[in-house]
């Protein structure tokens, strides 16, 4: 899709698109799907974000994201201290990965229930960032569109469920793919999608057999 | 339509009857699914915050590595002893791409125009205007969406990132986006459009992109007057009537086949040009340290 304000914007805190503002978008996208503020957090950073990152001030904008921060957020420069403020603990490495984006960070969060993330995402340029993979399993989304996250037992029939309730809602599938682990193992369904996917929806994938947790990750205007 | 030919932007727009801009605006409520008032409210938002990123530049304010950060203040005291060499409006173009070069390097607020490091090249020939009464907001929104419809097929036919084509493909594209935004202000044709954007990313053909330490600080900042002030220039030669021997769809097809073969040192690694001087090398050791 082209969008004349992905070359026209966005509006962001300097001074990187890639280095600042995608990372604000990785941190943030970590954050929504974890469902929670997160209250400790290890991130890696591998290729451009650990050569350069510190110049960029990658790391506060990774930090701003999990806080819950957009990339024009004129707090995001004293991120750091913010977080120790606001009880996020953050620590910072480098990292060795294989096939990576060079603009890549490994996100471990946890909320303070225990609930956990670890999430790949790459910025691709010009603020835009990619998923790579989320909780080990490898994924390809962007969060330029309303996004579904089905974790689901490997089992004929899945897909036609969920995508029926979709159907059901009148909601229209842009994108969509599906990887397992192993053979009636857990399988991982990533369906973009153009319209919003409204609360009774979700509900009702949720509560389909099979069925073992669902993330959403609403698409966000700058 | 898709973005992705300016001769066949400036083809629709004289066939319909209509200009450059209305071509873009009506794209984009095609691919978003939104109204064209919505468009040009989010247009509108994207202007005040251009207009906010050159009034909240800070004279005082520097950047990580010290680097940068002054200049467009030492720009704005030099025209004010009337002593400069160039005119009042590209004196203000010249401090005005400064100051929100600078601004960004020092983690304010910008827009990204097609990139952050290039964020200083629209605001520089557009800010001017406003401030001197020559353009209203409306004709500035129009201008915007041609810069947008520039950036877009350059984005499609070539590339916007230093990463992928150097310098050229930011620097440039930013320029070829100002000179066809102030072809539109000055009413000139769509023809003008395109031909004043390729004329602008000719000249910057080539640019490499070799940031000192990494950072888009050193040459980026300088390098975003360079743009604004080739913008001025192409606009006015195609609004007299001069053209792009090289039709424009050519030439950025042109910028991105130069930018695929820029050696991998020359496109924003911080291994080659100015980052590999002794001056360059000696910052980069000197940020290595701070951060161990």
């Amino acid at each position: 899709m082209l969008d004349i304000f992905d070359i026209l914007g966005p509006v962001m805190v300097g001074p990187s698109s890639s280095h600042t503002a995608g990372a604000v978008r990785i941190g943030r996208m970590a954050r929504v799907l974890l469902g929670a503020a997160p209250v400790q957090a290890d991130i890696g950073l591998y290729g451009s974000f650990a050569e350069t990152g510190q110049g960029h001030g990658t790391d506060r904008a990774l930090a701003a994201g999990l806080l819950g921060m957009r990339p024009d957020d004129l707090d995001i420069p004293r991120s750091l201290e913010l977080a120790r403020e606001r009880g996020l603990s953050v620590t910072f490495r480098t990292v060795r990965l294989r096939e990576a984006h060079p603009n890549t960070a490994l996100i471990r969060a946890e909320a303070a229930d225990g609930r956990r993330i670890e999430l790949q995402a790459a910025s691709t340029g010009g603020g835009r960032i990619r998923v790579d993979r989320l909780n080990g399993v490898d994924v390809n989304f962007t969060g330029a569109f309303h996004t579904l996250i089905v974790r689901h037992q490997d089992r004929a029939g899945k897909v036609a469920d969920v995508t029926r309730e979709l159907s059901n809602a009148r909601v229209n599938i842009a994108n969509m793919s599906l990887c397992r682990s192993r053979r009636g193992g857990d399988a991982l369904m990533v369906i973009e999608t153009d319209q919003p996917v409204p609360p009774v929806a979700r509900l009702l994938i949720g509560e389909l057999p099979g069925i073992r947790s669902l993330t959403y990750y609403q698409r966000e205007e700058d | 339509m898709a973005l992705d030919s300016l001769e066949e932007i400036v083809r629709a727009a004289e066939s319909r009857g209509t200009e450059f801009w209305q071509v873009v605006l009506e794209t984009d409520c095609e691919e978003r699914q939104v109204t064209a008032q919505a468009s040009r409210e989010k247009m509108g938002g994207m202007w005040r915050a251009m207009l906010e990123s050159v009034e909240q530049y800070e004279a005082q304010r520097r950047s990580v590595s010290g680097l940068v950060g002054g200049d467009g203040a030492k720009m704005r005291d030099w025209a004010a002893s009337g002593k400069a060499l160039s005119g009042g409006y590209m004196q203000e173009v010249i401090a005005t791409a400064l100051c929100v070069g600078e601004s960004n390097a020092c983690m304010r607020r910008i827009v990204a125009a097609p990139t952050a490091g290039a964020c200083g090249v629209l605001p520089a020939v557009l800010v001017p205007l406003w401030r001197s009464g020559e353009a209203d907001e409306e004709s500035l929104l129009r201008a915007l969406y041609v810069s947008a419809g520039i950036g877009a097929v350059v984005s499609r036919r070539a590339c916007i990132a230093g990463a992928a084509g150097g310098c050229q493909a930011e620097i440039g594209t930013a320029s070829a986006m100002a000179a066809g935004a102030l072809v539109s202000l000055r009413g000139g044709t769509p023809e003008q459009i395109a031909h004043a954007a390729a004329m602008a990313l000719k000249n910057l053909l080539g640019l490499i992109c070799d940031p000192v330490a990494g950072l888009v600080e050193v040459p980026c900042v300088k390098r975003n007057v360079v743009g604004a002030v080739n913008a001025v220039s192409c606009a006015d030669m195609a609004l007299a009537g001069i053209q792009s021997r090289v039709p424009p769809d050519q030439v950025i097809d042109c910028m991105g086949d130069v930018g695929c073969r820029l050696p991998v040192e020359f496109r924003e690694t911080a291994l080659g040009g100015l980052a590999a001087t002794p001056f360059g090398q000696s910052v980069r050791e000197r940020m290595h340290a701070g951060s161990e």
